[in-house]
């Protein structure tokens, strides 16, 4: 019963704050495709692998107000990020210092490149680097993705080196994902902080940049997108979210749901209980027989 | 010196000597075969033929390991623990590139586990060393090649030595008892050790040898001994003497058993015939094993099921493992390019797809192992060590006269304590003081004495029970102090002013009270020993009866100061002139006394030259012989004797007979004609002979002596009983005085029917008085055996017969006791009556076995344990219960006064035998309660943890990622969730020391098992599953995807690692909190501290830098602590993870209590309303229904 009065309140305060965020999701995967090239996964993995321009452009209608900042995410689908062999092919003493560039033993087989010097980063992680870019217009004015900030402090500051910069990355036969500018130490790539986060699960969602504008209703903006990253040889999903956040987060009405449910049914439980026992009070016995300790026969 | 000739001659006419002679054709002649085949040359150890029989030297080991073994065997020991085992492969495994997690997290619990017990085995085993060293170390003087006796070590003395023994020293060996201090070569023997009793035995040589007296005379002795081989029967030896050219047959009346004491008797000479190992008493000893308790034993079948869950888990999550590594590369293409499918290494590559599942397996096992709760079996042994502190510490266990609190031996019990189905009792020491105490007496139709026995304070506290509901204990125990502890003097309880200072001579029947204590004084075979500094005359006797009689008789006026082979001296107070006068009786003949007498009396003539027949007999045969004239005050007395047989007390009744000379010359002649013929008969001869005499007696009345029981044993039995704890006592005494001491301490009551088998009876005496057994020795056996049989069979029918009709008739079910004597017991524990036996005596309310060797309370013991498969725990005092100590699940050793043997040999240790109850009630059922919690906890603890682990291999496609850090995961069962159960099974109570002994029914739960029942077991498992499902799930789905806090940060590895890692430690750790019943300080403090310290250990752990810390760096401080969703989720978990329990126990404790759910519910009920005497009508019901099904228990 307890447990249904605090429960119920937050139940409904977290799915209020769900509720208030707005959130658009646009999955382009196939979209981005040519039309002859949507047929089959062979037919997919040739084109993505394949030289050319691979832009697409996609419109998205804000269903609602959307208050700055809003945040950009790429969705990627059915991506075993926490696989055991990706989580530990790479090396924290490599990004962190530029002196242990060549401590690559966990990075196989992304540890030494063509010329047999080390790469930096090394390891699959930073290998297969996210590498679609999006740029958004709203009536045909830009609007500005800002890329700063959009990791965890501690791992700029702590994890990835302010000395350390790209070295032989991604010059191997097979290229993996996104290029690094070798130019910028590693603890302002934040595209590839973010990405060498790994994520818990196969489904998941990275920060791509923040929109530091307000979005009004029926606005409608458009996306002009490099499809690059290869999913398709795993079916996987590719998906582009902006999303406003509340007190709580993002969206999600689970929490709240949850709330409410255990709250209801513990309200429920209490009561079953209250009138099974008060309806139906269980057998009064013979108090005659309470004199257990007159007989000593245990036997 | 011939008088002195034939005293010893008469002494040595003892029942076994007639038994030797007639088995001496079939036994002896068996001497060289198979099984007789012990060849010792007396005095000649050297002789080359003796030498090369090898017999094993005097040196005796009871140490379980040797300096060699102990690493090799301990350690065996201790990987014979599956766990155990198989951490110690996951150690080695841990080395190489599979393992998820290092090595050293999984190496280090391991080696602490391991080093720790390993320690506790060592301390014991040089402890039993110890004592080893003192005993192979002790001296004896030995007959050497230089003609002289010299010392030498017990250990170097070896078969055929002729050693010499002086009074009050142990034998060093089993010896032959070649002669003693005594011309006629008897000795007397204290066997304590042996069988426990405290009564001297009489030991004689063979004639032919008992002059050899001094030690020039062993100068040219050669003999040579031919007998049975090392055998564990203490009762019985066959052998042949080969001296000068004859052959003599050799008995255990020749025979001195190691560990035996000699006494009263100066020094003996013996030859040793088994040493060390081979001697009676090491043979009686088997070996100490190591117990283990029934809920250690269901733990490992426990862990054999979470191994196959593992295997389960590793396979299924290998095979998927498979799957999807072949996927990766199909027709050259590879899937998840991103890792590299084509450079992979063995353990990923998709070529080979099967091998790396088949790595992948010992990865998941290693990583699963989880499941397996390793810190389990150090918590217990810290958990176990902790109780027996409390145990030891108990103010209410420690018995201040010998100083002595209660002590656990070894740990590994308690919790066994809690489950004991059949306790299996010695009676001497351990039910009684071993002292028998003259209480009562009936003289010429009046009773004397007022003292209250044992018995009428049992039955008189069980009326009052019937009264009042309450417990009258208290009250009980204050009239017992009044009644009972105040004698000074040992044996003697005897308060009536009108015999006491010598005041009977103002009795209207004195003279009849003078003749009375007369026969007390001189009936009897005792020795006093006079105390030169004090003057004080102690008796030895041969049993403690006597001894009483004496003794009451010195307190009354009639000291007996002296003996010797012809006449008896007493101090004697004259009724006439009230002065002490000097007397002295001339003993002209003693007719001993035998079982199937049941009699004895001495012919004496006494200082006015009048020829006496003293007598003291049983009631059953003494009434019999009275004179016809002479019954004036039978009825009385018969009426007194009936009374203080109900009281539980011992009755001889005492009669005399004044004799002619003429017929006493008459009937010498006759008697000593048959007691000096060979024939077969001869005992029968014998006995015809003083039947003669004994008759035409004149009654003078009866003595009821009581053997003392130890404080609090009726009330003590009664609760145990109350408990459902069936109770044996198997002693080596006669069954008369088993069966009084069975009424004494209420375990026979007057409603009890008896059934009674023995070999005793008269059919079977008669067949051996014909001599069939000479000629036909198998048939007397397998008449024996038939009659057994015939007798179990119809016991067993004549219960049926009562339940039958008791069914009709609802209550009065009829109780039952079986009694069994030691030879009865030896044919009901071969194959073929085994089951029968064992079907009689379970249906009995109580069983008596009289007359057993140690070796049959051992087997007994381990019929009771394998049979009904339930818990048995025996106690006893003495060294011949060493055998059943060791062989029950649980050994209790009283520490009396008999020596420590047994308490060496036991798993605990008390002072009284009224200890066992607080031992079992209390302490038993705490420690069973907290162990069991405790495991269950522990498996539910690593069920959650170890399935959330499996539930995020899920999602990595089975690549034996860990959802968590690893430094998390190694901590997770020593911080952050070990040290709460631990100060459960410490501390935790679900009812107080003093509601468990109000309420013995508590104990059915751990004699039912209620608390480690299978379904509980799973209960557990399955709600550890539940919760980490709801651990996983929930986590998951309210924080994947979107952002988890305002800054638009979305949950990664590492945060949903933190998050689901949080939330089993609170849920865990909550669980405990709901579970615990007790809850002190130091419980709160570690539940809650446990979380805290999680919290603590984040931040420390985050803040050091992240080459150590990895994953975990600032990931409580910077990314989870200022999101409001991750405490929110924290929030829910943890309340949606206790539910299921939760809500399972308020269903129970509302609709389907536990008893202690009752009991606690009443305590609170009594603390609100002050109305604790009252019950909850509820409780009521519920305690009658339990009433009800402890009565169906019983048969």
């Amino acid at each position: 019963m307890l447990v249904s009065i605090i429960f119920i309140p937050i139940g409904v305060a977290s799915l209020y704050a769900s509720r208030d965020v707005v959130e658009i999701i646009d999955r382009y995967e196939t979209d981005c495709l040519p039309e002859n090239s949507r047929s089959n996964k062979d037919q997919k993995v040739q084109y993505i692998q394949g030289p050319g321009n691979k832009t697409c452009s996609r419109t998205i209608r804000v269903p609602k107000h959307m208050k700055k900042p809003i945040y950009v995410y790429y969705q990627l689908d059915n991506f075993y990020q926490n696989h055991r062999r990706y989580v530990k092919s790479r090396s924290d003493e490599q990004l962190r210092k530029n002196s242990s560039a060549s401590d690559v033993d966990a990075c196989k087989p992304e540890d030494n490149g063509v010329n047999g010097l080390p790469i930096v980063p090394c390891g699959l992680i930073a290998w297969s680097l996210f590498n679609d870019t999006y740029t958004f217009s709203r009536n045909s004015q830009k609007l500005v993705v800002n890329k700063k900030g959009i990791s965890w402090k501690s791992d700029r500051e702590h994890k990835f080196g302010k000395d350390v910069y790209p070295k032989n990355f991604q010059n191997g036969t097979l290229r993996g994902g996104k290029l690094l500018d070798s130019s910028i130490p590693l603890s302002e790539q934040e595209d590839l902080i973010v990405w060498m986060r790994t994520a818990a699960l196969p489904t998941f969602r990275k920060l791509y940049g923040k929109i530091e504008e307000d979005l009004q209703p029926n606005d409608v903006i458009q996306v002009i997108l490099e499809n690059n990253y290869n999913t398709y040889s795993f079916s996987g999903k590719k998906k582009l979210v902006l999303s406003t956040t509340s007190w709580l987060g993002g969206k999600n009405d689970f929490l709240g749901i949850a709330y409410l449910t255990v709250g209801g049914l513990c309200f429920f439980l209490a009561v079953a209980f209250t009138v099974v026992y008060l309806v139906k009070p269980r057998q009064l016995g013979d108090p005659s027989y309470l004199s257990w300790n007159r007989n000593p026969g245990g036997h | 010196m011939a008088e002195r000739r034939k005293r010893g001659i008469h002494f040595s006419k003892l029942y076994s000597f007639s038994c030797i002679r007639s088995s001496f054709e079939d036994d002896h002649s068996q001497i060289g075969q198979r099984g007789y085949s012990r060849i010792a040359y007396c005095n000649d150890p050297d002789n080359p033929e003796a030498v090369q029989l090898r017999y094993r030297g005097n040196y005796v080991s009871t140490t379980k390991y040797t300096a060699v073994n102990f690493i090799p065997k301990s350690l065996f020991e201790q990987f014979r623990r599956v766990a155990n085992f198989y951490f110690l492969v996951v150690a080695c495994v841990s080395f190489s590139p599979l393992a998820p997690y290092t090595a050293v997290s999984v190496l280090a619990p391991l080696m602490v586990v391991i080093g720790a017990t390993m320690a506790k085995e060592a301390v014991e085993d040089w402890r039993r060393r110890k004592q080893d060293i003192e005993a192979n170390n002790r001296k004896v003087e030995v007959y050497g090649r230089n003609h002289t006796f010299y010392e030498t070590r017990w250990k170097n003395l070896r078969v055929g030595d002729i050693v010499k023994v002086h009074k009050d020293d142990y034998f060093p060996a089993d010896l032959l008892l070649l002669s003693s201090s005594y011309e006629d070569g008897i000795c007397y023997v204290e066997t304590m050790n042996l069988d426990g009793e405290t009564n001297l035995k009489l030991k004689h040589s063979l004639e032919v040898t008992s002059h050899l007296r001094d030690d020039k005379s062993f100068n040219d002795f050669m003999a040579v001994i031919k007998c049975e081989d090392p055998n564990e029967n203490l009762y019985s030896f066959v052998g042949t003497l080969y001296y000068d050219g004859k052959q003599y047959p050799l008995s255990i009346q020749q025979i001195l058993l190691r560990d035996s004491k000699l006494k009263n008797t100066e020094f003996i000479y013996g030859a040793v015939v088994f040493t060390g190992h081979d001697t009676k008493v090491m043979q009686n000893a088997t070996d100490p094993p190591s117990k283990r308790s029934k809920i250690e034993r269901r733990m490992d079948k426990i862990i054999y099921i979470l191994f196959s869950t593992l295997i389960l888990v590793s396979f299924i999550g290998s095979f998927f493992f498979g799957i999807e590594t072949k996927n990766d590369i199909s027709h050259g293409r590879y899937r998840r390019w991103y890792l590299r499918p084509d450079h992979a290494t063995i353990f990923y590559d998709a070529k080979k797809a099967p091998l790396a599942a088949f790595f992948h397996f010992l990865t998941a096992l290693m990583l699963y192992g989880y499941l397996i709760p390793i810190s389990l079996y150090v918590s217990i042994e810290i958990v176990k060590v902790l109780q027996s502190v409390f145990i030891n510490h108990d103010q209410d266990m420690y018995y201040e006269e010998t100083d002595r609190p209660a002590h656990a031996r070894t740990s590994n019990l308690n919790e066994e304590l809690g489950q004991v189905d059949t306790i299996l009792s010695d009676k001497t020491g351990t039910l009684t003081c071993n002292s028998m105490e003259f209480v009562k007496s009936s003289i010429a139709g009046t009773a004397y004495g007022r003292g209250v026995t044992e018995v009428e304070l049992a039955l008189a506290s069980r009326e009052r029970d019937g009264q009042t509901d309450d417990m009258p204990s208290d009250v009980l125990g204050q009239s017992r102090d009044v009644g009972g502890s105040e004698s000074s003097i040992k044996g003697f309880n005897f308060r009536d002013e009108r015999i006491e200072n010598g005041q009977w001579v103002n009795e209207p029947q004195s003279d009849i009270i003078q003749k009375f204590f007369r026969v007390l004084a001189i009936c009897h075979t005792a020795i006093p020993d006079s105390d030169k500094e004090s003057g004080e005359i102690s008796y030895e006797a041969e049993s403690p009866d006597e001894a009483a009689f004496v003794i009451a008789a010195r307190e009354l006026g009639f000291e007996f100061y002296g003996r010797t082979q012809t006449s008896i001296y007493l101090h004697e107070l004259d009724y006439k002139t009230g002065k002490k006068v000097d007397r002295v009786y001339e003993l002209l003949h003693v007719l001993e006394f035998s079982s199937s007498r049941k009699r004895m009396s001495v012919i004496v003539r006494s200082p006015e030259n009048q020829l006496l027949l003293l007598c003291k007999g049983a009631d059953s045969v003494m009434f019999e012989k009275l004179a016809k004239g002479e019954r004036m005050f039978e009825a009385q007395t018969k009426d007194h004797i009936n009374k203080y047989a109900e009281a539980g007390l011992r009755t001889l009744v005492i009669a005399y007979r004044e004799l002619s000379e003429d017929e006493y010359k008459k009937w010498e002649e006759e008697f000593l004609k048959a007691k000096t013929s060979v024939s077969i008969d001869r005992d029968a001869l014998v006995d015809a002979a003083a039947d003669k005499i004994e008759r035409d007696l004149i009654l003078l009345g009866a003595t009821a002596v009581e053997d003392k029981l130890q404080k609090g044993v009726p009330e003590c039995i009664n609760k145990l009983s109350q408990a459902g704890i069936k109770i044996w006592v198997l002693t080596g005494d006669k069954m008369e005085t088993a069966v009084n001491i069975g009424y004494a301490c209420s375990l026979l009551r007057q409603d009890m029917k008896q059934i009674i088998i023995t070999l005793d009876s008269p059919d079977i005496i008669a067949l051996e008085n014909k001599g069939i057994k000479r000629q036909f020795p198998r048939y007397n056996s397998k008449a024996s055996m038939e009659s057994i049989g015939k007798q179990l069979r119809e016991g067993i029918s004549q219960i049926h017969s009562a339940k039958e009709s008791s069914s009709s008739a609802q209550k009065c079910s009829i109780a039952f006791g079986l009694i069994i004597d030691g030879k009865s017991l030896e044919f009901s524990l071969k194959k073929t009556y085994e089951k029968t036996f064992f079907e009689l005596a379970t249906n009995c309310a109580s069983v008596i076995c009289c007359r057993s060797t140690p070796k049959q309370k051992a087997r007994v013991t381990r019929l009771v344990k394998l049979e009904t498969g339930k818990t048995t725990l025996s106690i006893g005092d003495g060294a011949n219960d060493v055998g059943m100590l060791q062989e029950a699940d649980i050994g209790v050793g009283i520490s009396g006064v008999e020596g420590m043997q047994a308490v060496m040999a036991s798993d605990f240790a008390i002072a009284q035998f009224r200890f066992l109850e607080r031992l079992l009630l209390v302490h038993g059922h705490w420690c069973y309660r907290r162990i069991s919690m405790m495991i269950c906890y522990f498996f539910y603890k690593n069920i959650t943890f170890g399935f959330t682990l499996f539930w995020y291999e899920a999602y990595t496609s089975f690549s034996g990622q860990p959802a968590y850090n690893d430094w998390y995961m190694s901590f997770y069962n020593v911080f952050f969730t070990s040290l709460p159960v631990i100060a459960l099974g410490v501390f935790d109570q679900d009812v107080s020391a003093r509601l468990c002994l109000k309420y013995p029914v508590l104990y059915l739960e751990g004699v039912d098992n209620i608390l480690f029942s299978w379904p509980r077991i799973f209960g557990w498992m399955v709600n550890g599953v539940i919760s980490s499902i709801i651990v996983f799930f929930f986590t998951t789905n309210s924080m994947i995807n979107q952002a988890f806090r305002k800054d638009g940060k979305v949950v990664d590895f590492e945060v949903l690692g933190v998050t689901m890692y949080t939330c089993v430690v609170w849920a865990v750790n909550c669980q405990m909190a709901l579970a615990i019943n007790y809850f002190t300080w130091i419980q709160h403090f570690f539940i809650w501290g446990s979380i805290a310290f999680w919290y603590i250990f984040l931040v420390i752990y985050g803040s050091i830098s992240p080459t150590v810390s990895t994953t975990a760096y600032k990931v409580l401080v910077e990314a989870c602590a200022p999101s409001v969703l991750y405490w929110l989720v924290t929030f829910l978990v943890v309340i949606c993870t206790l539910l299921p329990y939760f809500s399972y126990r308020a269903f129970q404790t509302r609709f389907h209590p536990m008893y202690h759910d009752l009991i606690q519910q009443k305590r609170l009920e009594g603390s609100h309303t002050n109305n604790s005497g009252e019950l909850p009508l509820r409780v009521r019901g519920k305690l009658r229904h339990l009433r009800e099904r402890l009565n169906n228990r019983a048969p």
